[in-house]
C-alpha cells in the first residue's frame, strides 16, 4: 500500500492516490490534494465534499444524479467546480474511494 | 492507467428506440462527460423518441422475438406470453425499477444530466423529416438537427470514437 505526505501528515492511499482509510482525511490534507488537481477550494467544494463523505459513510452508492439531489449545489455547478472528471476528482480530494458506478 | 493513444471524444449514434438501446447511449455519453470527454450524442430513426418531448420517459421494451427476456426467477420467456396484453408495459416497468434502484434516471432527467457536464444532443434531419417532427417536439437540449455530413465534421479529431449503439 502506498502513502502519501499531505499538510504533514502522512495518509494510505491506493495506486491512483484515493484514500483507503477515510478517517485519515482532513480540510487541511483536501487543500493540498486539490492543489495537485489544480483545484483551490472554496465553502462550495466543501459543502459538496461533506455531502459525498456523508454518502459515503452512510455505505450510498455516489452517483452523478445523487449531486442533483443532494440540495447542496447542480450538477452543472459540480461540472464546474471539479472540471474534468467531477465524481473521480471530488472523491479524490474528499478522501473516500472512487465510485465503482457507471452513473 | 496512462494510454498513450487515450479517447478524448466519442460520437455515439442511436438508431433504435427501446429502453436498452436508448440506456445504452445514455450511459456511455453521461459516463463520457464524466470522465471529462467530450460527447456528442446522435438520435435518429426509432431513436427520435428518446429526444421527442412525449415519448422520452414512456419508452418500452419488446417482448416479442427478444430471446434474451427472462422471466423473475430466470426462465425464458415464452414468446407466446408477450403477446398478452400489457406485457410489454409491464416488462418495461419492472426495467425501470430495476434501473431506479441502481440510480439510473429517466430518459428526460438523464438529458438533463449529460448537457449539465458539457455533452452534446443533436437530432438527425432524415429522421426528422421522416417521421414529420418539429424542433419544438424535441427535447430543449437537442442542439441541433444535422445532416450526416455535419455529424461526421463534429465527430472528427484526434482520440475520437463514433459508436453506433
Amino acid at each position: 500500500m502506498a502513502q502519501k505526505t499531505y499538510a504533514g501528515v502522512t495518509v494510505d492511499v491506493n495506486e491512483e492516490g484515493y484514500f483507503t482509510n477515510p478517517s485519515q482525511w482532513t480540510k487541511e490534507i483536501a487543500v493540498e490534494i486539490a492543489k495537485e488537481e489544480g483545484i483551490i477550494l472554496t465553502g462550495q467544494h466543501f459543502a459538496i465534499m461533506e455531502f459525498l463523505r456523508n454518502r459515503f459513510n452512510g455505505g450510498e452508492a455516489l452517483s452523478i444524479r445523487s449531486i442533483n439531489h443532494s440540495g447542496v449545489i447542480d450538477v452543472k455547478t459540480f461540472y464546474q467546480l471539479f472540471s474534468g472528471a467531477p465524481l473521480k476528482k471530488a472523491t479524490k480530494i474528499a478522501g473516500i474511494p472512487k465510485p465503482a458506478s457507471c452513473v | 492507467m496512462e494510454q498513450k493513444f487515450p479517447i478524448k471524444k466519442v460520437s455515439l449514434i442511436c438508431a433504435k428506440g427501446s429502453i436498452e438501446d436508448v440506456y445504452a447511449t445514455l450511459i456511455l455519453g453521461n459516463g463520457a462527460v464524466m470522465e471529462g470527454l467530450e460527447a456528442n450524442l446522435f438520435f435518429t430513426f426509432f431513436g427520435m423518441d428518446a429526444i421527442t418531448k412525449n415519448r422520452m420517459d414512456k419508452l418500452h421494451t419488446g417482448v416479442v422475438g427478444n430471446p434474451a427476456l427472462r422471466l423473475p426467477g430466470g426462465m425464458r420467456m415464452p414468446t407466446l406470453l408477450g403477446i398478452i396484453p400489457g406485457m410489454e408495459a409491464f416488462t418495461s416497468w419492472m426495467m425501470k425499477g430495476q434501473m431506479e434502484k441502481l440510480d439510473i434516471p429517466p430518459v428526460s432527467e438523464f438529458l438533463d444530466l449529460i448537457t449539465a457536464g458539457g455533452g452534446k444532443i443533436y437530432a438527425c434531419k432524415t429522421a426528422v423529416d421522416m417521421f414529420k417532427l418539429k424542433k419544438e417536439d424535441l427535447s430543449d437540449h437537442v442542439s441541433r438537427i444535422l445532416t450526416v455530413g455535419e455529424f461526421y465534421e463534429l465527430a472528427g479529431g484526434e482520440g475520437s470514437q463514433i459508436i453506433f449503439t
